[in-house]
């Protein structure tokens, strides 16, 4: 039994952290502050071979495993929650889709320039009446002449109006099956086909460095062919994708709850109040050491989903692991958020500090790729309990 | 076409780096070690030149057992292959025997068009031993380049000083020592970490190089340091307030310690 990553593990994590450190922190406040996408940066992160790690060789990918993918999110969600955005959802939303279920034509057309980073796709499946309950889909695509028309609407779509994001897989009503209910299936939209609409950039509470859309669509036309997978697996395909990018935005929280740990233990033993460092009070100190709890518990648990999958190990273990590890995590982070502006005191409200940028970045995880009600749902299903 | 660069691994300039009072040589076990900052720009440059035709890159360096992390981490930023000259006699050594050794082995690996390096160690900063190697190999040597280019059997340099940019040409094989203006190092990738871990290193005694240990270390060097005492703790600044006479003070305190 070991709880230590690999030697060669450590090793990328030291160049993804010395990337991180001198490339993305010293410009993520600004980027942040004038809503900024460095689509440089992006790039540089393709150089550095991050959003080809788990892809196959022959698409320039490195067949690695997915837990030197978490290693890297976490490592740049430690300086920047935006960019770390970027690379999960570009990876976990982006790739993975095309990579699982893409049929030779459209992994040999789309994938060479995603794996690279010199493009991007999003996963659109959420709706502005269609979140959690995301079966409630009202997107509706028909066939016509060969070509599928799509008429419908998504919402908060990450990586989805870029400069270089060629394009966006959605889920859409196909039909009905047998049984009456909707039947769901993944169609590929290029970036720029007519009647897809990208709609400007909403304003967020956090993740302002990321890209994230509305996304209308008004009689667009692909060809039948851009269809993602088998028709009417729509629904099964996403609930796949889900599992992992779980799992990955665990490691998101758990390199935020790190940073918060470094930054408010430091200030502890610098900042000076009544005379004495305030890390000699119990009320700080204690604060701090539960930082360090959390951290290591969401470590361990998001390390462990991540092994549970790259050990190949049944998909419902997976699923389970993957729900525990982003519901703790997650809630960790916006916990050590929390203690760490507390900690850092009035400089922990001015933007001056990272600590604030965290505080506003960390709620969302909680809600992106299953609410923590959602990941509660899940693990209690997997317990068999009877919950609706 | 072969092209070696030497690579130093060196107590990072960021820690606490200090002497080992047993024989007054740099501690090297007691801090953590990196590939030397400013031999990227020469494995950068080797490998841009090698993208650009047919041609290996060599990494070799001179160095205790962790010395291997240096030829490590220029694998995995894309070259070919390593040497690692390693003895436990080398310990010690100077510029000159330094330079010896490498020239031996530059001897060994035989076919080589170019030997790049970077312009100082980060630890023991005194930038000869290109120059020295040269000398050895009976080679030509442009020292401090801040741009290069190759052509028929040809290496170009320039050199930029303070008042005028100089640029050289030599036959090759020669020995080029490169600035860090010359270009911005790539971080390792994912995948040249991963292949790393195949490429191919070799280890080279003294004996390997027909180099008798009393030729180098530390009681053949032609230096050696006497003494060391820490540098003095930084003292407080001094605060000149403005009661319409600071320009002068400031003067004063200027001239005092002869800075004007
Ligand atoms: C910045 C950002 C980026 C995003 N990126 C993407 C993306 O790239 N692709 C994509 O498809 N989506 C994306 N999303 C959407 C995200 O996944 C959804 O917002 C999330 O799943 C919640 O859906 P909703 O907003 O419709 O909330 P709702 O589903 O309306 O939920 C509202 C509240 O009700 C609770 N709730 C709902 N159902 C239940 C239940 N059965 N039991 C208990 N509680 C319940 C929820 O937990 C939540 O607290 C993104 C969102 C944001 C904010």
């Amino acid at each position: 039994m070991s709880f230590e990553l690999s030697a060669d593990h450590e090793v990328f994590r030291k160049v993804v952290r010395d990337f991180a450190e001198a490339e993305i922190a010293p410009h993520a406040a600004r980027w942040d502050r004038e809503h900024h996408f460095p689509v440089d940066v992006v790039q540089a992160m393709g150089e550095l071979g991050l959003f080809g790690i788990v892809a196959p060789e022959e698409y320039g990918g490195a067949a690695g495993d997915f837990t030197s993918l978490c290693v890297a999110i976490e490592e740049i969600g430690r300086v920047d929650q935006s960019m770390g955005i970027t690379l999960e959802a570009a990876v976990g939303l982006g790739i993975a889709p095309l990579m699982t279920f893409g049929s030779a034509e459209q992994k040999e057309r789309w994938l060479p320039d995603l794996v690279a980073g010199r493009a991007l796709a999003g996963f659109g499946l959420t709706e502005p009446e269609a979140g959690s309950d995301a079966g409630a889909t009202r997107t509706r695509a028909r066939l016509e002449g060969g070509h599928w028309v799509i008429d419908g609407a998504k919402a908060f779509i990450t990586n989805s109006g870029s400069s270089i994001t060629s394009l966006v897989a959605v889920t859409a009503r196909t039909g009905e099956t047998t049984d009456g209910r909707p039947e769901l299936s993944a169609i590929l939209v290029p970036a720029g086909t007519p009647g897809f609409t990208v709609e400007p950039a909403y304003d967020k509470l956090g993740w302002h460095a990321s890209d994230t859309h509305g996304l209308t669509f008004e009689g667009c036309r692909v060809p039948e062919d851009h269809l993602l997978g088998q028709r009417g697996a729509g629904f099964r395909q996403f609930l796949a994708t889900l599992d992992d990018g779980r799992i990955a935005i665990s490691a998101l929280a758990v390199g935020l709850a790190q940073a918060c740990l470094e930054q408010a233990s430091a200030y502890a033993k610098e900042r000076v109040a009544f005379g004495r460092p305030i890390g000699a009070n119990q009320g700080v100190a204690f604060q701090v050491a539960d930082l360090q709890v959390m951290v290591d518990a969401a470590r361990l648990l998001t390390y462990k989903a991540a092994w549970l999958k790259d050990e190949g190990r049944s998909p419902a273990a997976v699923k389970q692991a993957a729900a525990v590890a982003k519901l703790y995590s997650t809630e960790a982070a916006v916990s050590a958020t929390r203690v760490a502006t507390q900690v850092f005191g009035g400089y922990g409200f001015m933007e001056e500090y990272p600590v604030a940028r965290f505080y506003r970045d960390a709620k969302i995880l909680e809600i992106g790729e299953g609410t923590s009600e959602i990941q509660r749902l899940v693990i209690a299903r997997g317990l068999g309990l009877p919950v609706e | 076409m072969r092209i070696v660069v030497l690579v130093k691994h060196v107590p990072d300039a960021t820690a606490d780096r200090t002497f080992d009072p047993a024989d007054n040589t740099t501690d090297r076990a007691g801090v953590d070690g990196l590939l030397c900052e400013l031999d990227e720009y020469a494995i950068e440059e080797a490998l841009k030149l090698a993208e650009d035709r047919d041609a290996d890159v060599t990494v070799l360096t001179m160095g205790p057992e962790q010395a291997s992390d240096a030829l490590r981490k220029a694998l995995q930023m894309g070259a070919h292959d390593g040497v690692h000259l390693l003895d436990s006699a080398l310990h010690g050594s100077d510029a000159p025997a330094t330079s010896l050794v490498i020239a031996r082995a530059l001897e060994r690996i035989g076919s080589y068009d170019l030997v790049l390096t970077g312009m100082a160690s980060t630890d023991g900063g005194m930038s000869v031993v290109p120059a020295m190697l040269a000398e050895r190999l009976g080679l030509p040597h442009i020292g401090f380049v801040g741009e290069l280019s190759l052509a028929d059997g040809t290496v170009r340099g320039r050199r930029d000083g303070d008042s005028a940019s100089e640029t050289i040409e030599a036959a090759l094989p020669a020995v080029v020592s490169v600035t860090d203006q010359i270009n911005e190092p790539r971080y390792p990738s994912f995948k040249g970490i991963m292949a790393a871990k195949k490429k191919p290193v070799e280890t080279w005694s003294l004996a390997d190089l027909g180099v008798e240990p009393a030729q180098v270390g530390l009681s053949a060097a032609w230096s050696a340091v006497e003494s060391f005492t820490e540098r003095p703790a930084r003292g407080q600044g001094e605060v000149v307030t403005d009661d319409g006479d600071a320009g002068r003070r400031l003067a004063d305190f200027l001239a005092q310690r002869k800075f004007v």
